[in-house]
Order: structure tokens, then C-alpha cells, then sequence
């Protein structure tokens, strides 16, 4: 370029100054909006949806139950925490995914357990199951519930001790009882109808969660509020939970009956043990489900097929948290196999044959 | 059923800043810097010297092969430089600077009335050398666009008027301004194309345009006015014709190979100042708009004109702008300089504050949330493209259908992560072959 040119290229520039600072203008790729939806935000919601079912064991189980949830979330958030300022990560516990893996943790915990078992429960998930994959999204597994199943397995019997719900605060004392699926897995749809009365008596405390059990899987009815919740923001969609409760119900009802097909009770297996907590927040976790709609509905189907060969057919009355664990395992894969649809892909085949 | 297609997103789309300003003519700038490649193609040689005196609408760039378009000057008087200049893009590229006697000497300009009688070979030949080209931002050659090889016949010509960006209003205000320039635009497509039948697909965010092109179109029955979902990326072609005339075009195709040629309105408008006039593209509607703009505006631009002349003549910046964009904000570009001319594919320019604005370095991991994948209109999974691209897998993105992608953001927008997902796609795709 001539000395002139540059004159002339110059002679723009001035006026571009007189408009703006131009060194100043920030350059990005496209595209420069974005919407308002973030991730803290996501979680933060799934944490509100949570709320009624929180309330709802702290009014059957009373201050045990709020310290419970309470020592977990603490833990989760410390666990987070710790982890990241010692391999100088950014701290990312303000983004509430560690708050909702405690919170989930301690819904899934019986009321009775001591105080270390949250602990050690919420330290297995946060720091072992998400943090060492890489943090969040990188996690194969569900936290909450590889944190249930290490203190599940590590100890088989603080985590199968259960309150009899009191509806009261007071009550530090609560009398133990079996689960209505333990009822049902030891002795029978008649020892468990003995128990809760008439089977009206037993779906109404079903749902509203009059019964045994952890923390967060006991009202139905409160769990469905915060999934009506979480579906309405769109959140979460209906593919996994409606895959999940259907599979589930479907064998529930030919396999169920004790002897005879198509006899069980598949109101009763839905509304018990941890499937509404399961089906509607922990199968639906965003990073270690599938990512494909279709994909999604196959996961569903698996679960509720793995829950229910479990609680038929296994050594434990409830199969919710296996079940997606198993599941959790295959969602790439299932990606995988399930690409999207790639726009007018399908012409192509078609004008070939 | 409203006409449509699957995926999509709805952001604020902002029209009312600019939407009731009509197109008035930009202030003519003392010069002009017109650059030789403004069109996807072969760049034009030049065709001037330095201190040539040239006329409004003169060619100053020939083309330099069969996709190309000439380019001509934008204004009466001399040429005082030649030389690289940059774009909004960035991108340094040989220009011509004019600059203006304020004449406004014409070339030569005739008009033929009996234009739609014209065999279509002519008309062809006027709309490339009046320099045509695609005027919604990608700046295709009209005349290839017009020119199918024979094994694919064309049977329908779809105007695109969805002008689905936020913000962007000139398409909008050339149709409620020149319903008939339309109509009669589409008419010499159609000559051109020997097609019997013609959509105009328009968002049924702007119901006065639809009603205003049907009651144009009232006396040509074989012109169908069609309002469409208002959803991005609705004005994107291949998005266009499945919502207008539900036909997929297979990817890596193009609409030729469904029958389907794609025009956009500000293009209509040239083609018939071409047909009836003979006059070249040295001028078109720009949108200035955006929250920092003191009073946007819909602007008559010469083309050569500077981007921060036009800023100026809209008042200037009302807040502090942090990001000029040249396009829609969208798929337009974040320019460093405003000293940038306006070009044949500039649509619009929008001045926006730095509230609202997320930096790109300010990012999460993929959550897998499946966001983008639902958001995205041609199918893919922009989630798994970005994570393999972010690792350096640009093999593997590939099976993703990396280069499927047309980058209309629709993923980056939807992200709860923030994740630049376009970036990353053109990152990929600048590190393999197709």
C-alpha cells in the first residue's frame, strides 16, 4: 500500500474514533445472544422441586430427618469444595449440582441412620463418583446414588433400618418398622394389607407418605408436585419417566401376582419405594442419561425393567437405585447407537432405492 | 398446522427498535470503499486505475469467473486509492476507493417496460451484469443460483422473506414499502426459471407484510403468500423450503436438487431494478439497529459506505456499544473496527451494550442436557461435536455430521453451559476435510 492509501485508510479511522473507542469492541463467533438459561439455574430449580418432598419427610420423621438432609448437603458442598481448591479447580459449588447430589443423598437415606453415614455417603459421591471423573458432566454415574449404594453396601444394616412415620417433631424415638416392599418381598400382599388396613388405606398413605422408608421416597404425592414442576419448565421431559413408571407397571401387573400372571398390583409397585424419586429425579440426571430422545425412552424401559426384576425376583425388596446405576452404564452406548436424525437424511435412502 | 420444521429456537427478536422506522437514504459519504470480493466466488479484477474518473453504476470489477459478480461504483467521481482493505469480517480484501463528486452522474439507465416479455436468457444476463447477488448475508451469485444444470430441473422459486434474525427489519419495510417491487421481482425469477409457481414464505411475526404481498399478489394466482412459524433459523434455505413447500433437501445438497431456487427479498427488489432498469446493486437497505444505537434506523446505503458513517448518522451510541455486529446477531460478525464498508451482503448493523453479553471464555462443561440436539434444525448433536472438538477429535466430529452444520447458533443460544459451540464447530472444520 502507497503512503497515500494509507492516508486514506487512516482519514476512516478518525471517524470511526469520533463514534466509539474501536480497540475496545469485544470480537466473539457467533452467535452474540444467548438465552437465559443456565446451569446453576437448572439445578437450583430441581433443588425447588425437591422442597415439597423435603418438607414432607421432615413432618413424618421429625428434626432427625432435617439433620440428616442437613449433615449431607453440608458435606456435599464441603466434599466439593475441599476437592476443588486442592487440585486448584474453580470452586463450583455455587452452581447447586453439589447441594442437589447431598440433598438427593439424603432423601434416599433412612431417618435413623447416625450422623457419619451422610458424611461418608455424601464424601463417595461428591468427591469419588463426580469429582474424580472430572467434575460435573464427566460423571458415568449418578453421585447420590453411588453414594447410597457404597454406604448400602459398606452398612447393610444401619441402611435398612426404618422409622415407623410419626407425623410429629418431637419424636426422637420412632418405633422401626419394615418398608411396605419389605412387607410385601418377606410376607405377602396379605400381611401387607393386614398391616395398612384395606388397600384403599394403603394407596392413600402411599401417596401421601404415611409409611416407612427413606426420607424423600415416602409421599408420592409431594415427589409429584416437583415433577409436575420440573415438566412444566421443561426441565426434564416425560420420555424417561413415562418409559420408566410404564415398563415398570406393565411387569408389575403380569408378574406380580403371587403364582398367577397378570394378577399384581402395578398401582402398589409404583406409588412404593423409591420409583416416583427415581423415575422423575435421579434416572433423569442430564449427565449420565442419554442425550436422545429415543435413547432416552430405552433407558426408561430399562429401568423399570431392571427395578422390577429386582424387587421380583432379587435379594432386595427395592431395585431403583441398581437399576439406573446398571443403566447409567449403557447411556453412552445408547447415544451411540441412537444419532440423531440428521435433516433430509432419510430423502437420500429413499431416492436410492 | 402452522408451516414449519423441527428443531428451532425462539429468542426476543427485538424488531420493534427498528420496525417503524420506513427506508429513508443514508447521507452520501464523501467516499467509498467498494471492495472487489463481496460475494462467495471468485474475486472481480479490477477494471479502474487510480485517478479514473467513473460514474454511478460503472464497473469497476469484472468478474473473475462464473461464480462472480461484478461490483460497481456506489457513487460519481474519482478513484483515489486502491488497495487491501479490511472488512466486517476481518478479513483484509482488495478495494477500490472513490471518492464522491456528488454528481450522482448515472451510467446509463433505460427502462424497459415490456421487461417480462424479455426472452429469460436476457433477463439472465442483465441480472449478472447489474452484479447480483444473495442479499441476506451470504452473498451467493443470483445468476448461478439461476442457472441449474440441466439434469436438474427447477419447479418452484421460494422468496424468502422470513428474515428470521432478531433486529433485522430491512427486509421487512422493503415489503411493506414495495409490495408491487416484490411481486414484479418475483415475476422475472420465474421467467428466468420457466417455473410455474412461486412462495413467498414471511414469519407471522409481520402479519402487515403477508397481507399487504397478498393483496399485491391478488391478479398472479401462481404466486402463494405463506405465513410461517415465527422460529429461527425459519429464513435459513433448507429450513425454508420444508416450512413452504415441504420438501428436504438431503444434506450436502442443494435446493437445486430438490427443485426448489431460494431468493431473498432485497434480491427480488434488484432482480426486477435489473430486469426493468438495467441497474446494478450499488445500493441496499441496511438495518441499524441494537439497544446502544441512539435512533436505529432502516437506511438506504451506498455500497463503499463506512459503517461508522452510518452509526453517526443514527445518532451515534446511546451507551457504551461493547459489540458492533455486521449481519444479524445471530450469524452476524463482531467487528474490531467500525472503519469497515457496508458491502452487497450486509443486512445489518447492530450496536449492542455489554449487559446481556456472554464471553466466550466464560464457559462450563457439557451437562449433556440434550438442549442442543432438540435445538438443532438440521438434526445433528452440536453437544458431541463441541465436546470432540474441544479435545482435538476433529475425525471424530466429523461422524457427527460436523459439516452439516451452517452455523446458525441455535445450539450456543439454547446452552445452560454457555458452551461456544459454533466456535468450536468452525475450529473443527478449519482442521479437517469435508
Amino acid at each position: 500500500m502507497s503512503d497515500q492509501n494509507i492516508a486514506d485508510a487512516n482519514k476512516g479511522s478518525k471517524m470511526a474514533t469520533d463514534a466509539k473507542d474501536a480497540s475496545r469492541l469485544i470480537v466473539s463467533v457467533s452467535p452474540h445472544l444467548r438465552s437465559e438459561e443456565t446451569t446453576s439455574r437448572i439445578m437450583w430449580s430441581v433443588n425447588a422441586a425437591l422442597l415439597p418432598a423435603t418438607v414432607m419427610s421432615v413432618y413424618f420423621f421429625g428434626p432427625k430427618a432435617a439433620i440428616v438432609l442437613a449433615v449431607s448437603i453440608v458435606t456435599a458442598i464441603l466434599s466439593e469444595y475441599l476437592y476443588e481448591k486442592a487440585v486448584k479447580k474453580n470452586i463450583t459449588v455455587n452452581d447447586g449440582s453439589a447441594f442437589l447430589t447431598g440433598l438427593l443423598l439424603g432423601l434416599n437415606l433412612p431417618p435413623s441412620v447416625p450422623f457419619y453415614i451422610p458424611i461418608v455417603g455424601s464424601v463417595v459421591a461428591v468427591a469419588l463418583t463426580k469429582q474424580l471423573f472430572g467434575g460435573l458432566g464427566f460423571n458415568v454415574f449418578n453421585p447420590a446414588l453411588v453414594g447410597r449404594a457404597f454406604l448400602l453396601l459398606s452398612f447393610p444394616k444401619l441402611m435398612t433400618i426404618w422409622s415407623a412415620p410419626t407425623a410429629a417433631f418431637i419424636a426422637m424415638d420412632a418405633k422401626t418398622t419394615a418398608t411396605p416392599l419389605g412387607i410385601l418381598k418377606e410376607e405377602g400382599m396379605q400381611k401387607l394389607l393386614e398391616v395398612f388396613g384395606n388397600k384403599l388405606n394403603l394407596y392413600i398413605d402411599l401417596l401421601f407418605g404415611n409409611r416407612a422408608g427413606s426420607l424423600g421416597e415416602t409421599s408420592a404425592f409431594a415427589l409429584l408436585i416437583g415433577a409436575a414442576f420440573l415438566l412444566y419448565r421443561g426441565y426434564i421431559t416425560w420420555h424417561i419417566p413415562v418409559s420408566f413408571l410404564g415398563t415398570a407397571a406393565v411387569i408389575a401387573w403380569i408378574f406380580g401376582g403371587q403364582g398367577v400372571l397378570f394378577a399384581g398390583d402395578p398401582i402398589l409397585h409404583l406409588l412404593s419405594g423409591g420409583i416416583i424419586l427415581g423415575a422423575f429425579f435421579m434416572a433423569t440426571d442430564y449427565v449420565t442419561c442419554p442425550s436422545i430422545k429415543m435413547g432416552q425412552i430405552i433407558f426408561g424401559a430399562g429401568c423399570g425393567f431392571l427395578t422390577m426384576l429386582i424387587r421380583l425376583k432379587g435379594g432386595y425388596p427395592e431395585g431403583v437405585m441398581f437399576a439406573i446405576l446398571i443403566m447409567n452404564c449403557f447411556s453412552p452406548l445408547i447415544d451411540r447407537g441412537f444419532k440423531s436424525k440428521v435433516f433430509g437424511a432419510v430423502k437420500v435412502k429413499e431416492v436410492k432405492q | 398446522m402452522p408451516l414449519t420444521f423441527k428443531g428451532g429456537v425462539h429468542p426476543p427478536d427485538k424488531k420493534e427498535l427498528a420496525k417503524g422506522r420506513s427506508i429513508r437514504v443514508a447521507q452520501a459519504p464523501k467516499q467509498v470503499i467498494i471492495p472487489l470480493s463481496q460475494h462467495i466466488g471468485a474475486p472481480c479484477k479490477l477494471a479502474v486505475e487510480i485517478g479514473q474518473m467513473v460514474k454511478k453504476g460503472e464497473v469497476v470489477g469484472t468478474p473473475g469467473g462464473f461464480v462472480s459478480a461484478p461490483v460497481h461504483s456506489s457513487v460519481s467521481g474519482k478513484v483515489i486509492s486502491i488497495g487491501d482493505f479490511p472488512l466486517a469480517t476481518g478479513k483484509l480484501t482488495p478495494c477500490v476507493v472513490i471518492e464522491n463528486d456528488f454528481q450522482e452522474e448515472w451510467t446509463s439507465l433505460k427502462d424497459h417496460p415490456d421487461y417480462l416479455s424479455m426472452p429469460p436468457d436476457q433477463l439472465k444476463e442483465m441480472v449478472k451484469d447489474a452484479g447480483l447477488v444473495g442479499m441476506g448475508g451470504a452473498a451467493f451469485p443470483t445468476h448461478v443460483k439461476l442457472s441449474p444444470p440441466k439434469e436438474k430441473p427447477i419447479d418452484v422459486l421460494v422468496i424468502n422473506g422470513a428474515e428470521c434474525e432478531p433486529y433485522l427489519t430491512a427486509d421487512y419495510r422493503l415489503m411493506i414499502e414495495r409490495p408491487s417491487d416484490v411481486i414484479e421481482g418475483t415475476k422475472v425469477l420465474m421467467r428466468i426459471l420457466g417455473v410455474k409457481k412461486a412462495f413467498i414464505g414471511i414469519e407471522d411475526n409481520k402479519p402487515d407484510a403477508i397481507d399487504i404481498l397478498k393483496k399485491t399478489a391478488a391478479g398472479s394466482p401462481d404466486i402463494t403468500v405463506c405465513g410461517l412459524e415465527v422460529k429461527y433459523p425459519q429464513g435459513a434455505e433448507k429450513m425454508l423450503i420444508k416450512a413452504a413447500v415441504n420438501r428436504e433437501v438431503p444434506p450436502r445438497a442443494l435446493p437445486m436438487d430438490v427443485g426448489v431456487v431460494v431468493q431473498n427479498i432485497g434480491t427480488t427488489i434488484a432482480v426486477y431494478e435489473a430486469a426493468r432498469y438495467g441497474k446494478p446493486l450499488i445500493e441496499r437497505v441496511v438495518t441499524i439497529s441494537g439497544e446502544s444505537i441512539n435512533e436505529p434506523a432502516n437506511l438506504m446505503v451506498k455500497i463503499g459506505t463506512l459503517v461508522s458513517e452510518l452509526i453517526k448518522e443514527c445518532g451515534g451510541f446511546k451507551t457504551e456499544a461493547a459489540k458492533v455486529i455486521s449481519g444479524g446477531p445471530m450469524m452476524g460478525f463482531a467487528m474490531y473496527d467500525l472503519n469497515v464498508p457496508v458491502t452487497k451482503g450486509t443486512s445489518g448493523i447492530l450496536a449492542l451494550p455489554e449487559e446481556g453479553l456472554v464471553h466466550v471464555d466464560d464457559y462450563n462443561p457439557c451437562i449433556r442436557c440434550g438442549r442442543c440436539i432438540e435445538a438443532c434444525s438440521m438434526g445433528l448433536m452440536p453437544s458431541m461435536i463441541s465436546v470432540l472438538s474441544e479435545r482435538g477429535f476433529y475425525e471424530e466430529a466429523k461422524e457427527y455430521g460436523l459439516f452439516d452444520c451452517f452455523e446458525c447458533g441455535s445450539c450456543t443460544y439454547v446452552c445452560p453451559s454457555k458452551r461456544p459451540i459454533v466456535q468450536f464447530v468452525r475450529l473443527a472444520k478449519s482442521m479437517v476435510k469435508p
